[in-house]
């Protein structure tokens, strides 16, 4: 880990299989807080695995991830979320059948009040759904639904409604697929945000080079389910080992 | 309007319907009353099934099951106080012969609490399944209890059981015919049911279901505990369904496993909010009021037989031209034209 911080993610020794197909082949990774790690490898290589296992939506075979101190395995993934683990999905999920403001209701009444203990009034609520959807730019839709939404709302709605829960991490899975160079600047712009003035440690899992080498600080590489490079940007893309494997020079 | 308010609103206007239809007895005979107590457990069950169904989006097949579950009870407790000396005596349970036997309010309570318990225990052992999967095994549970009472020798078994029903009921010193009884019990437990379903549906439990309705994994990642919720909505779902079975045996006479876990109730379960809507406690009470009274003229104008001819048909009409039903058609009628936005550059 090139971080100062004490880590406040720590993978060890993490694999999964799908039958017999190896997706994760004892992976270790820390991630300091604070910090803006880039993720990325190849189709296939196993970094939404990797987010999947540390999320709790699978559960990992063998290895351990603690986060915050706080031991995750078996931990179901609402828990997760609670000790401040967010994550936005590689294909946008809203809860299409609510407005743009519930969807963001959901995280506030579930996760927030959870760990504050705090009965909310509708009138705090309703703040704090404006305040986070202004923070990504969609107050004016606040009454919409999902549906409305363009691609790259949708994907800011993923990640106001993942910011709501009051993550200490954020995983970004993929958050700019699809978008063109000026929404992926925005995107960009808005991690940048929420890592610099909200304190929120990012995980960033991107194919966009130009976006991941302007955000991150640290760049992890998996290919075939094993990590093969860990350190400072510049010098991981001129890794040998990378440039074969994922740049494919 | 306020969950208290609304509690309110429909006592009074379930009271006015009851004094109709006591007013509309001395020209229509009892008939009204029996045709209007099978529409009112059918608002019960299909309510009760929405809070599972429609709320949370797990398809519940087995909805006649709980229905059973709780006429069961009411057989099994019926029983018990007609010979509490035969059955109780000597044993560490002989004291509860002095509370036998048990009025039809207590009947229903421990109706809806075996069936919730059922639920309970049926959502630990399924709702790790999903969709297609989810449905089948809760059909696959409605086989298994029935298959349990055909040989539950103490209920009737295959042969059935046959429940005397007084022909009158005191509630204080008013005295009534024991049909306006069920009528005004299965009218009170439909407000109960209506009340809890919109009670859920606008409390914290209501956003979390239809998250979980929506997206599971999405609602997972957003901190709803799933696996609880949806436990709570198949206990308080079962629990309604039982509630809505326990009279049920005082109101036909004589309970056997084909009609108490017959196909019409779990065909209606589900066929009448998807017809009136699912998204909202309204869309259950109009589709039973419009499906339940179309079966009853059916029933007397042409042949029972019909009533699921009709279910099906309708069924079918509103999947294809009305997918949120009834109330999802009102809805769309009232509400303005929208554009399709942009964000601002």
């Amino acid at each position: 880990m090139n971080t100062a911080s004490a880590p406040i993610l720590q993978v060890k020794g993490l694999s999964k299989r799908f039958g017999g197909f190896v997706a994760l082949d004892d992976i270790d990774l820390d991630v300091g807080q604070g910090e803006r790690l880039g993720l990325i490898g190849p189709n296939g290589s196993g970094k939404s695995t990797l987010v999947n296992c540390i999320c709790g939506t699978l559960q990992n075979e063998t290895g351990t991830v603690h986060f915050n101190g706080h031991a995750l395995n078996g931990a179901p993934a609402h828990k997760r979320t609670h000790l401040g683990l967010a994550r936005s999905f590689q294909l946008p999920r809203p809860f299409a059948s609510m407005t743009v403001a519930d969807n963001i209701r959901v995280p506030l009444l579930y996760t927030v009040r959870q760990r504050t203990g705090l009965v909310h009034s509708h009138i705090d609520l309703g703040r704090r759904c404006v305040e986070l959807l202004a923070l990504v730019g969609l107050e004016h839709l606040a009454e919409r639904s999902p549906r409305d939404l363009s691609q790259v709302d949708m994907r800011k709605l993923e990640l106001a409604r993942a910011v709501a829960s009051e993550p200490k991490l954020l995983i970004a899975d993929e958050a700019m697929a699809g978008l063109s160079h000026s929404e992926v600047e925005d995107i960009v712009q808005l991690l940048l945000r929420l890592n610099k003035d909200e304190g929120i440690t990012v995980i960033l899992i991107e194919h966009i080079m130009r976006a991941v080498m302007s955000f991150s600080q640290r760049l992890a590489v998996l290919v075939s389910g094993r990590k093969i490079a860990d350190g400072k940007p510049d010098e991981v893309v001129n890794n040998p080992q990378v440039v074969s494997a994922y740049l494919g020079q | 309007m306020r969950s208290w308010v609304f509690l309110i609103v429909a006592l009074i206007v379930a009271a006015a319907v009851f004094a109709a239809a006591l007013l509309v007895r001395t020209t229509y005979g009892d008939y009204l009353l029996f045709a209007g107590y099978v529409v009112l457990q059918y608002v019960v069950l299909a309510t009760a099934w929405n809070i599972l169904g429609g709320y949370c989006g797990y398809v519940n097949f087995g909805s006649a099951a709980f229905f059973a579950i709780g006429a069961y009870t009411t057989v099994a407790l019926h029983k018990l106080g007609a010979n509490p000396g035969r059955y109780l005596s000597d044993t560490p349970f002989e004291v509860l012969g002095t509370l036998l036997p048990l009025s039809l309010p207590t009947l229903i309570l421990l109706g809806g609490i075996v069936s919730g318990l059922v639920g309970f225990g049926m959502g630990y052992l399924t709702l790790r399944l999903r969709g297609v999967f989810f449905a089948i095994a809760t059909l696959a549970m409605a086989v298994v209890l029935q298959t349990i009472v055909v040989n539950w020798d103490y209920v009737g078994g295959s042969r059935g059981a046959y429940i005397i029903r007084p022909d009158a009921a005191e509630i204080g010193p008013v005295s009534l015919a024991y049909i306006q009884y069920l009528f005004l019990a299965m009218m009170l437990l439909a407000v109960f049911a209506l009340w809890v379903a919109r009670t859920i549906e606008r409390s914290r439990m209501g956003l979390g279901l239809a998250a979980i309705r929506d997206d599971e994994p999405a609602a997972e990642a957003s901190g709803v505990p799933t696996l609880r919720l949806k436990l709570a909505a198949t206990a308080l779902s079962g629990a309604l369904m039982g509630m809505a079975g326990a009279p049920f045996p005082y109101y036909v006479g004589y309970v056997e496993p084909a009609n108490a876990f017959g196909l019409p109730y779990a065909v209606n379960a589900i066929a009448m909010p998807m017809i009136g809507g699912t998204t909202t406690w309204a869309g259950p009470l109009v589709g039973a009021l419009v499906l339940g009274s179309l079966q009853q003229i059916a029933t007397v104008t042409f042949r029972s037989e019909a009533s699921l001819l009709i279910v099906g048909v309708l069924l079918v009409g509103f999947v294809i031209v009305a997918p949120r039903g009834i109330v999802g058609l009102v809805e769309n009628w009232r509400r303005p034209k929208k554009k399709k936005l942009k964000s601002p550059q």
